[in-house]
């Protein structure tokens, strides 16, 4: 086998800044090549460069032995590469065979597109390789999972040797994710080369053949899987030695607080997302609520934060220490003691244009401590930001200039957790994927203050896509379908079965699908 | 170049490169561009009389670009400070000739401007209810809404205010006129620039301490950057759409008291001309930033009243083009800008 991506010394710099220090990289042909790496670490930035959309400052690219300097990702296109990005390039009124012969309809301006040869093309690429899907259904109508397979269909069917992953995982289901890896093992089989970029190294050990490390810019090392292991890459990646799973001593649980009966939710269209969901929640425990997205998680937040969109239906309780929460304000429930990590924190979470000072009060803005006449006391709100900059270690040059746009996802989310866990007077904490695009350094941090919120008698409601952070950090486990708790893993079955994990796992993912 | 100084830089380049356009545009009217110049500039900046002109149209502009600039905080487009200051201007002639002749003059003038900026306030909020109760676009229901205020003082103007035989409405009693700079100072001489400048720059200067330096500007301005955040933080965002819309309203409302209290003293037909959409350049070309709101306001009150001088030799059409133009270069080159910082 040959070498497929050769990079010889690039370099890439923005300004002076290096994101990309002197790489040099093999990846052999018809191999899984993983890419790991902290968010920042310039994984998108080489692999953008890889496929034409950024230029080395200064370095050589070769594929398949040729040397190559591309221009646009048209040229990578047309030498065989395909990328298929975190965020699906799609036309959701389209329909699937549309999609996939976009750019590539093979006839010219004015004439008929030969829609019958290019369905068929369609066809015998998806039963090669596992992939089935309707080529006439409209993708808006396409499950998440669905997509991933029109964009892996449109590489195939414009004959990419080299396959470009960027984050596949994030948004697919335990059940999607094994899916996808046996496509890519079935597409390795037939002598597709496949670059792997992720962060999350369960999947690195389980898929890829060879690992590639980067931290800062560098090319740390790259290892065989087989022979690597989960505490070593953590080390490359990070720089020092990480806690994996954190220390999650027995809990006292106090008085309940939060307190959920028979609540349903139907949305202005007439969709029931949330059915008869009962649950009680007490102070000093993390109630976890393991489910796939779209099981009614959203509107589960919403109603408990005040946010529910004008139109929707809303039945049963839903009481915060006897006190209902239906028909509050978002600054009534915050009143009451309720603090939350929002699910989206780019769009729902900071202010992206504010400096970072500012984004530390965002939301509790109210506090009289922060108050100067019809202003702000910036002597007050700078003491405390610095307590939080130094106590979350999050990383900025200057808070009070520098826009929280410009911080990793990793420290926007240290922001948002500093600012969340330090409300005076918080009883009950509500977390939706807290450390969603966060890097593993930043990870164990956030694990660690969650474990301490709740010993200091915080209840703690938290929401994950990660099976992992639900059975490392969850007092009690509820699973979500279809909107109610399908089944709930009591506090002495959670504890007895924290010890196997993956069993857990597998456990909690049959109650969710 | 840092962000901070491609703010200043990049709308320097786009108005020199309109000036140069420009002066491409003048010579292909058969007309010697050096000349023009310095005839404008003779004109405006070299007489007290032409300076007077250039400060009075400025009044009322800053008052309509921030009009336009409040509402663009929360990502609103206002196009309706054209009939907004209509409403006002009206009401500020009406409620002139209607006080008691014996009231004081501070009570009058304060009294006149109310009105004014109730009936601005008024126009502006209707627009923001329209927006949140039925969900309909600010943009086309402040256009609706210039095409209603046009109506309605002209219908009340015609049928009912107008003194026989004339197209305007009774003069407002002197009481509650604002002295012009002249009488005070003795400067801009026989020139209508009078003391609402201060209230202009006033606005301007509390606006910018408002939004940048207050709980409330803090609050508007995460409601208008990210709407769905400000909602989770706790932020009424409904709220902030209503109140833009009426404080734009009635700054526009404001105006009025340039115009009728310290100028016309008496409401006529057409005489906002077209100052509510100048305030829209106004507005995009200084960022929406109150402060900065001043100094383009600056230039396009001296553009337009420069090229009111050269009209013998120049048709004003030519400086409309200009005034137009570097508008369209500013975004333009605010566009590439964005795109050579991000290489």
């Amino acid at each position: 086998m040959g070498v497929a991506i050769r990079l010889n010394g690039v370099t890439k710099k923005f300004g002076t800044f290096a994101a990309n220090n002197n790489i040099s990289l093999a990846v052999e042909e018809g191999t899984i090549h993983a890419l790991v790496g902290e968010n920042g670490a310039g994984k998108s930035t080489l692999t953008n460069i890889i496929y034409g959309m950024l230029r080395p400052t200064s370095g050589e690219i070769a594929i398949k032995g040729n040397a190559v300097r591309f221009s646009s990702p048209r040229e990578a296109i047309n030498a065989g590469i395909g990328m298929v990005h975190q965020h699906f390039m799609l036309i959701p009124e389209l329909t699937v065979a549309e999609n996939i012969m976009l750019g590539n309809e093979e006839c010219r301006l004015f004439s008929r597109i030969p829609l019958k040869r290019i369905r068929a093309q369609i066809e015998k690429d998806a039963e090669a390789f596992g992939l089935g899907i309707n080529p006439d259904e409209k993708v808006a109508q396409l499950s998440v999972g669905r997509q991933q397979r029109v964009e892996i269909l449109k590489l195939l069917f414009r004959n990419a040797s080299i396959m470009i992953f960027d984050e596949p995982t994030a948004v697919l289901t335990p059940s999607e994710t094994e899916q996808f890896f046996t496509t890519l093992r079935s597409m390795r089989d037939k002598g597709k080369t496949i670059l792997l970029i992720t962060h999350k190294l369960d999947e690195v050990l389980a898929v890829a053949d060879t690992v590639s490390v980067m931290r800062k810019g560098e090319l740390i090392g790259t290892l065989k899987a087989a022979s690597a292991t989960k505490p070593e890459l953590a080390r490359m990646m990070v720089g020092r030695s990480v806690l994996l799973k954190v220390d999650n001593p027995p809990s006292q649980s106090g008085k309940t607080l939060l307190s959920l009966r028979n609540l349903g939710f139907i949305t202005p269209k007439g969709e029931t997302m949330l059915d008869h969901l009962s649950l009680d929640l007490s102070a000093g425990e993390i109630y976890a609520i393991a489910g796939v997205e779209g099981n009614g998680q959203r509107e589960l937040l919403q109603v408990i934060r005040g946010l529910a969109p004008a139109g929707s239906t809303l039945s049963g309780e839903a009481t915060l220490r006897g006190c209902s929460l239906i028909g509050k304000t978002p600054r009534e429930i915050t009143r009451m003691g309720v603090s939350h990590i929002p699910e989206n924190r780019l769009r729902e979470g900071i202010i992206l244009d504010y400096p970072v000072s500012s984004n530390l009060i965002f939301g509790r803005h109210q506090e009289r401590s922060f108050h100067k006449g019809a202003g702000f006391d910036d002597a007050a709100i700078k003491s405390h930001n610095r307590m939080m900059i130094k106590e979350y270690d999050i990383r900025c040059s200057s808070p009070e200039l520098q826009p929280i746009s410009a911080l990793s996802g990793g420290n926007q989310q240290k922001v948002v957790v500093a600012r969340e866990f330090n409300r005076p007077g918080i009883s009950l904490l509500i977390l939706a994927h807290p450390t969603r695009g966060v890097d593993i350094g930043a990870i164990e941090m956030i694990h660690k203050k969650i474990i301490d919120a709740r010993m200091q008698g915080v209840a703690i409601l938290l929401l994950s896509s990660e099976l992992e952070e639900i059975v490392a950090l969850a007092t009690r486990v509820g699973c979500l379908f279809k909107g109610s708790i399908r089944h709930e893993f009591s506090r002495d079955e959670v504890a007895l079965k924290r010890a196997d994990e993956h069993e857990f796992i597998k456990e909690i993912g049959l109650h969710i699908t | 170049m840092t962000k901070k100084t491609g703010q200043l830089v990049t709308p320097a380049l786009a108005i020199l490169s309109a000036l140069l356009i420009s002066t491409l545009f003048i010579r292909l009217s058969g007309q010697d561009p050096t000349m023009i110049f310095s005839k404008m500039v003779r004109s405006t900046i070299g007489s007290s009389y032409g300076t007077g002109q250039v400060v009075f149209r400025l009044t009322t502009l800053i008052l309509s670009g921030l009009a336009v600039a409040i509402p663009f905080k929360l990502r609103l487009f206002n196009i309706g400070a054209e009939g907004q200051l209509l409403m006002g201007a009206f009401a500020a002639a009406i409620t002139g000739s209607l006080i008691p002749e014996t009231l004081s003059p501070a009570l009058a003038i304060a009294l006149c401007i109310l009105s004014a900026m109730a009936a601005g306030g008024c126009w502006g909020l209707l627009a923001g209810v329209l927006k949140m109760q039925f969900g309909v676009n600010e943009v086309i229901a402040t256009i609706m809404l210039n095409f209603i205020a046009q109506g309605i003082t002209g219908y009340l103007l015609t049928w009912h205010f107008a003194l026989p035989s004339t197209v305007h409405t009774a003069p407002i009693r002197s009481a509650s006129g604002i002295p012009s700079i002249e009488s005070l100072t003795g400067w801009f001489a026989n020139s209508p620039a009078n003391l609402s400048l201060l209230f202009s720059i006033a606005a301007a200067l509390l606006f910018q301490i408002i939004l940048f330096r207050t709980r409330f500007g803090y609050e508007m301005r995460a409601a208008g950057l990210q709407p769905e955040a400000a909602r989770h933080a706790g932020i009424n965002a409904g709220m902030h759409t209503l109140i833009a819309m009426g404080t734009g309203g009635a700054v526009a409302g404001l105006g009025a008291a340039n115009i009728i209290l310290g100028y016309k003293h008496y409401y006529e037909s057409g005489m906002t001309g077209g100052i509510g959409f100048t305030g829209i350049a106004v507005a995009l070309l200084a960022g929406a930033n109150p402060v900065w709101i001043i100094c383009t306001a600056l230039f396009f009150s001296s553009l337009e009243y420069g090229g009111l001088t050269v009209n013998a030799w120049v048709p004003k059409d030519i400086f409309m083009i200009i005034e137009a133009m570097t508008i369209l270069l500013v975004i333009s080159f605010s566009a590439l800008e964005k795109q050579f910082l991000n290489r």
